[in-house]
């Protein structure tokens, strides 16, 4: 009881003199937040049993592991240089791709192009993007962004063979699928995000562009967009985050080849996805260096939503001005 | 489109027409215009062609005794999904049954409790740092923890490590509907004599129910088609449940597992649970879509 007084803010203190008249179920406030603590106690726990397991495989490794380039189940020689290559190298491809179509749909979506009744369609089509379950996004990508990435990469192999991007022949899953695939599965946060984000920038700063004269795009350009910059910024690396977590759709479009290439077409891994297809068996020092991974994966995608939840709410220009 | 686009000249009576037609400003706002309408289009195509294939590949080859058949080993023929769809609903449930009542709580304190404490800003931010966590990490974190232990695959794994990533959803979720209730609600509850905990399950839980069962819903959703925590928790089996402590086979796992095989009719059954996913997580979405909206 004695720790809600204080923290109330001073609207609710009427709220506060009401309670008072009758005592409460016993422990009703101490259940109530010792539920609430679990979030932060399996954030805590999440961590620490990472960290615990890859212990064994730091000491046997160390830092090495980091820029090691094998990855041998029979010398149990572990390396992780080619998956953290792949995991950032496939997420920031889909982020280039989807930033663009995102923030385009985001846009699109917050102007009065279309009537209101038409964008909620569009709006909800999109949010439906990212319902879909990542392992149908992985069947779907079998079934038709391979034949395609396979068809446009053997015309690029064949005419562009000397760019590094180019050089291996397509040999149906590779890094340009996946990479494809996970921009599909990004989109929908980038837009949903940015979208909230232009919505609430204050209307009179948009107003005002217009009553001087400014057309739609010089609004958008020199008004909105900066005015909701932060949360787009915000949005793009929660999404960032997401790609790099992402893992069944990956799995089985990447290819599954611990190398490192520059090649768009050749086959690569993620962290999470040779973590999806060896964890199972795996055992001994195997076991100990994928949750080392693990551990590498968890540490990178934390670090990144620290930085979008403190993006998201930082309070952005306009805000910052008003107070 | 834009005001200089659409200007003919005919209309004296808007200021804008007073401009010069053609301007470079106007053909960049007119570009800029299409170029967002493309992106948009172009964004939306995934969906429909992923619908399409779904609906076109899973359908051709669907039989209703898929649902209730045991699936077919590699190169036979026949067989269903059966065991994968009853394990899934099973696994969701138990993965509800463990996170809705932690989740829903938590959400009570935060907004009827703790409020601005920096006990509910701690959890606040752990919960949104928990629903960014990838999913594969929960699968991790219970292998680790509780197949490492137990030296067992299980249902129960399963179904703790979807627990793990739906109470960040259906805490952030009931949280947002709470903050909805009208302050006056409160007020005349305990204007009554209403107790804090009588206020929050007879009164604000109630008043707030409809938005809480859409947060729940879709949690729900986004679990029956997760994958990654599952492979190593509750792996898969070929035949039906026994008991919560075996091996479970999930639609997900099942999809996954027959997706690279080079076996048709393993691949069409595939297919044929796709849509069966994806017709029970696109329904559930938009009736919560819908419900959401209406009111």
């Amino acid at each position: 009881m004695a720790s809600s007084g204080s923290s109330l803010p001073v609207a609710a203190i009427g709220l506060e003199k009401l309670k008072r008249v009758r005592r409460d179920v016993p422990w009703f406030k101490g259940i109530a937040a010792s539920s609430a603590a679990s979030a932060i106690l399996l954030l805590a726990a999440i961590t620490a049993v990472v960290t615990f397991r890859a212990w064994p495989a730091y000491r046997e490794f160390g830092l090495g592991f980091l820029w090691s380039r094998q990855w041998n189940p029979i010398t149990d020689r572990y390396g992780a240089l080619p998956l953290i290559f792949g995991t950032l190298t496939s997420s920031l491809l889909a982020l280039a791709l989807a930033t663009p179509l995102g923030l385009g749909v985001a846009i699109f979506l917050s102007e009065d192009l279309l009537p209101a009744k038409v964008r909620v369609v569009f709006g909800f089509v999109v949010e439906l993007l990212a319902a879909i379950p990542s392992v149908i996004y992985g069947l779907w990508g079998i079934a038709t962004i391979i034949p395609l990435t396979t068809d446009v990469g053997r015309w690029l192999f064949a005419h562009f063979h000397t760019v590094p991007l180019f050089s291996t022949p397509p040999v149906g899953p590779g890094m340009l699928p996946a990479s494809i695939v996970l921009a599909i599965m990004i989109l929908p946060t980038i837009a949903a995000l940015s979208r909230s984000s232009l919505r609430n920038v204050p209307g009179a700063f948009v107003e005002g562009a217009y009553a001087l004269g400014a057309t739609r795009w010089e609004v958008l350009l020199q008004i909105t967009l900066p005015s909701a910059w932060t949360g787009i910024f915000g949005a793009i690396i929660l999404a960032l985050g997401r790609a790099m977590g992402e893992t069944m759709a990956l799995a089985m479009l990447v290819g599954n080849s611990n190398r490192i290439s520059p090649s768009l077409l050749a086959p690569a891994n993620t962290i999470s996805s040779l973590l999806a297809n060896s964890f199972g068996e795996a055992s001994g020092v195997q076991l100990s260096a994928l949750m080392y991974l693990s551990f590498i994966l968890m540490a990178m995608t934390l670090l990144i939503n620290f930085a979008a939840q403190g993006m998201l709410n930082r309070p952005s220009r306009w805000e910052r001005l008003r107070s | 489109m834009s005001p200089e686009a659409t200007a003919s000249g005919t209309l004296p009576a808007k200021p804008f027409m007073l401009r010069r037609r053609w301007s470079l400003r106007g053909a960049f706002n007119a570009t800029m215009n299409g170029v967002i309408a493309l992106t948009t289009l172009l964004a939306v195509i995934p969906l429909f062609s992923v619908l399409y294939m779904v609906i076109a590949k899973g359908a051709a080859h669907f039989r209703f005794s898929m649902l209730w058949q045991l699936p077919p080993g590699a190169g036979m023929e026949g067989g269903g999904f059966g065991n994968a769809l009853v394990g899934t609903l099973v696994i969701v449930a138990l993965a509800a049954a463990l996170s809705v009542p932690l989740g829903v709580t938590a959400a009570v304190y935060l907004t009827e409790i703790g409020h601005r404490g920096w006990f509910s800003s701690a959890v606040r931010f752990a919960t949104k740092i928990l629903s960014g966590l990838p999913s594969i990490l929960a699968g991790v974190f219970v292998f680790a923890t509780v197949v490492a232990t137990t030296r067992k695959f299980s249902l129960f794994a399963g179904a703790l490590a979807l627990a793990v990533l739906m109470l960040p959803i259906i805490t952030l979720a009931t949280e947002e509907a709470l903050l909805r209730v009208p302050r006056a609600l409160r007020e005349a509850a305990f204007a009554m004599g209403a107790t804090t905990s009588q206020a929050v399950w007879q009164v604000i839980v109630p008043a707030a129910r409809s938005s809480i069962l859409t947060g729940i819903s879709l949690a729900v959703a986004r679990a029956a088609g997760e994958t990654a925590p599952l492979i190593f928790t509750a792996l898969f089996s070929d035949y039906w449940i026994k008991n919560l402590l075996e091996p479970t086979a999930s639609m997900s796992v099942l999809i996954y597992n027959f997706s690279g095989v080079p076996y048709e009719n393993q691949l069409n059954l595939a297919w044929s649970a796709s849509l069966v996913l994806i017709a029970v997580v696109l329904v559930t979405n938009i009736a919560a879509q819908f419900v959401s909206r209406r009111r």
